[in-house]
């Protein structure tokens, strides 16, 4: 498509909509591609992420977890962006979007909370009424971003349905956007979706990778053995893995949650799972389905890969032997939640100590850079119950 | 009747008898399989045919139903609760297609996972006549097109709103069936008068030679005879219906009296 972006990743991909939307992907995806290419628009956006987001984020050789694995390990520090992760980068260049398109609502989802902040943040920022889907379940375990949502002035809306996590928050969005089309734009939090969103969000995502290329480079003289990142929709990774892709030497590898064990069913992991792909919210991609083609619910202690699709690009990468798809349980994510903390003094993320916990305990390697897509004080109640720790101050 | 009849053919001949009866638009009930429960949903499919209908929709649960609203959502949820999946779907189809045209509505992610040849093949071996899939838009369709074609069988596309002229006369001319014109910008459910009814309906009507019924929001028969009134060949009723299957201690009698309400307000 020489006017548009990348509709389809392989056999991925698409756009498996209601008609009332079809007309606003098209206008989504004209106006991005004209944004993209307007050096004005380009400048702003990088203004705003230098000096409001505070990019480019450093790239942190952490090394106490060197000494432990026996090699280096660098980690990009999108946990050090303003909101605390990675969805900053998306939801700022979205939202500019938006602006430009004139479109004074938006609407998003959320699972973390941290696309929702990072959405609210931008919102606030740019003058533009905003409304966060958010599941019910997560709502509880994430209660510090809804607050955060709620004081930067936007509307935090419930949604009950399903296992009231990531899955049924995207499908509220999308009826939201299908009911209020006209002067509202969905600002999808991750590089899933019906095209044009998966090369919006990683070509928004993208500086991620581009940033840690060069600075590893800077650093060692050479490029990294492997790149590791986590992968709920695959925001973070995608951004990461991009500027590797032609780099045929360098590994790329997406940790999916295995929640309670993927032999238990009880896990977020479509990539590593594998099976026959399927549709779920507007794209073609792995997903968790039964045999008739129900979505399943995922499990995952990390709201934010607690999520039964995946980006397609991602089942692409996959399928072409490009990127390998593994996967950590709630334990070994929590382990590493505690012991990053104790060991570099960064509490990670649940979401990125997937990461983590699969490059300390797979050491075969020389080089790593791994993506610590957020910081982890969202999870403190929720990781320090399951750790089943007890402050010594409590009361 | 000839020997060999399509389901293209059995649709368009169930909105030409229609108005030849008098009637001023089709009226097509929807219906969701498997709720209530699988054995009152069929109940309702006889009691649909029995109150009137021309055609019938009928609705495949699916778990992630993003054109529908709470109503038909929650309907979707609970008839797969009861275990209701696919065939078991399709057979209210096969007990009711000898007497109206059976239009089957399901999600595109239960014909991929059956498989696109499979689920045609399966449409036909129980009489079905067309087939609605709400988050197929005309580029995502020619495979399933061309699979339905070849089985004489309709693939009734979607218009709405939104949709500009360029695109309308694309999906028109694809039209099989009828074409399917949502009358509102959102998802399926009960609202209020339309008063921008005529001229979708004439929008609609400008771009297609198959016939135009209209759907989302018509729940009363107030509504329906507004909507014939405003040029539509067909009336599709949902929510309303599936409403009451929910509500109705004998869901089935309830509904046949439903259906011959909105049925004697088409005339």
């Amino acid at each position: 498509m020489s006017t548009g972006v990348q509709h389809r990743f392989g056999p991925y991909g698409g756009q498996y909509v209601p008609e009332t939307l079809m007309p606003a992907l098209t206008e989504l995806e004209a106006a991005w591609v004209e944004a993209w290419a307007d050096p004005g628009f380009r400048a702003r956006l990088a203004d705003l992420l230098h000096s409001y987001v505070g990019r480019p984020s450093p790239l942190y050789l952490a090394e106490r977890i060197s000494a432990e694995v026996g090699h280096p390990v660098y980690l990009k520090r999108e946990d050090l962006n303003h909101t605390g992760a990675h969805k900053i980068n998306n939801a700022l260049g979205q939202t500019l979007l938006a602006q430009r398109m004139g479109k004074r609502r938006i609407i998003a989802e959320t699972g973390a909370g941290q696309h929702g902040v990072a959405t609210a943040t931008a919102c606030a920022l740019l003058d533009l009424e905003c409304v966060v889907y958010m599941g019910t379940e997560d709502i509880r375990r994430q209660l510090p971003n809804v607050q955060r949502m709620e004081l930067l002035g936007a509307r935090v809306e419930p949604v009950q349905a399903g296992a009231r996590t990531l899955k049924e928050a995207v499908s509220a969005a999308i009826r939201d956007w299908v009911t209020n089309v006209g002067d509202t734009h969905y600002i999808l939090g991750t590089a899933a979706g019906p095209a044009p969103y998966p090369a919006i969000v990683r070509d928004l995502q993208r500086i991620i990778g581009d940033e840690a290329r060069a600075q590893i480079l800077e650093r060692t003289g050479r490029l990294p053995e492997r790149v590791i990142a986590c992968v709920g929709g695959g925001s973070n990774a995608i951004g990461i893995f991009t500027p590797f892709v032609e780099d045929a030497g360098v590994r790329l590898i997406g940790i999916e949650p295995a929640g309670e064990g993927i032999e238990t069913g009880r896990h977020g992991a479509p990539l590593t799972v594998g099976g026959p792909g399927g549709v779920l919210h507007g794209s073609y991609s792995a997903i968790m389905q039964d045999e008739d083609g129900q979505i399943l619910e995922a499990h995952s202690i990390s709201a934010g890969l607690d999520y039964p699709g995946s980006g397609p690009e991602h089942a692409w990468l996959r399928d072409q032997g490009r990127a390998t798809y593994r996967a950590i349980t709630d334990r070994e994510a929590l382990d590493a939640f505690a012991r990053v903390a104790r060991l570099e003094g960064i509490i990670p993320a649940l979401e990125s100590a997937h990461a983590l916990a699969w490059t300390m305990a797979n050491r075969d390697s020389e080089l790593d850079l791994v993506c610590l897509s957020g910081r982890g004080d969202k999870d403190l109640a929720e990781a320090l119950d399951k750790l089943g720790h007890r402050s010594e101050h409590a009361g | 009747m000839s020997a060999i009849v399509t389901g293209s053919e059995r649709i368009a001949e169930a909105f030409e008898s229609a108005r030849a009866n008098g009637r001023r638009a089709a009226l097509m009930p929807y219906l969701m399989a498997g709720y209530p429960d699988l054995e009152r949903s069929r109940a309702i499919a006889r009691a649909y045919v029995d109150g009137g209908a021309d055609l019938i929709e009928l609705g495949i649960p699916f778990s992630d139903p993003l054109a529908d609203g709470p109503v038909i959502h929650a309907a979707d949820v609970a008839a797969l609760a009861t275990g209701v999946r696919l065939d078991a779907a399709l057979g209210i189809a096969r007990e009711v297609a000898g007497e109206v045209p059976v239009v089957v509505m399901c999600y595109v992610n239960v014909i991929l996972a059956r498989g696109l040849e499979r689920f045609a093949d399966l449409l036909a071996s129980v009489g079905a006549s067309g087939l609605i899939v709400p988050d197929l838009p005309f580029e995502e369709a020619p495979a399933a097109l061309e699979a339905l074609d070849r089985r004489g069988l309709a693939l009734v596309p979607l218009v709405a709103p939104t949709t500009p002229e360029e695109r309308l006369a694309q999906i028109g001319e694809r039209a099989r069936g009828f074409l399917y014109t949502v009358s509102v910008t959102g998802t399926t459910g009960e609202r209020g008068a339309n008063a921008g009814l005529p001229e979708i309906v004439a929008r609609a009507r400008a771009h297609t030679d198959v016939p135009v019924a209209v759907g989302f929001g018509i729940g009363t028969p107030q509504q329906a005879s507004a909507a014939a009134a405003a040029g539509a060949d067909g009336v599709i009723v949902g929510t309303r219906l599936v409403r009451a299957a929910g509500d109705a201690a004998d869901p089935a009698t309830e509904l046949r009296a439903l259906v011959r309400a909105f049925a004697q307000a088409l005339g």
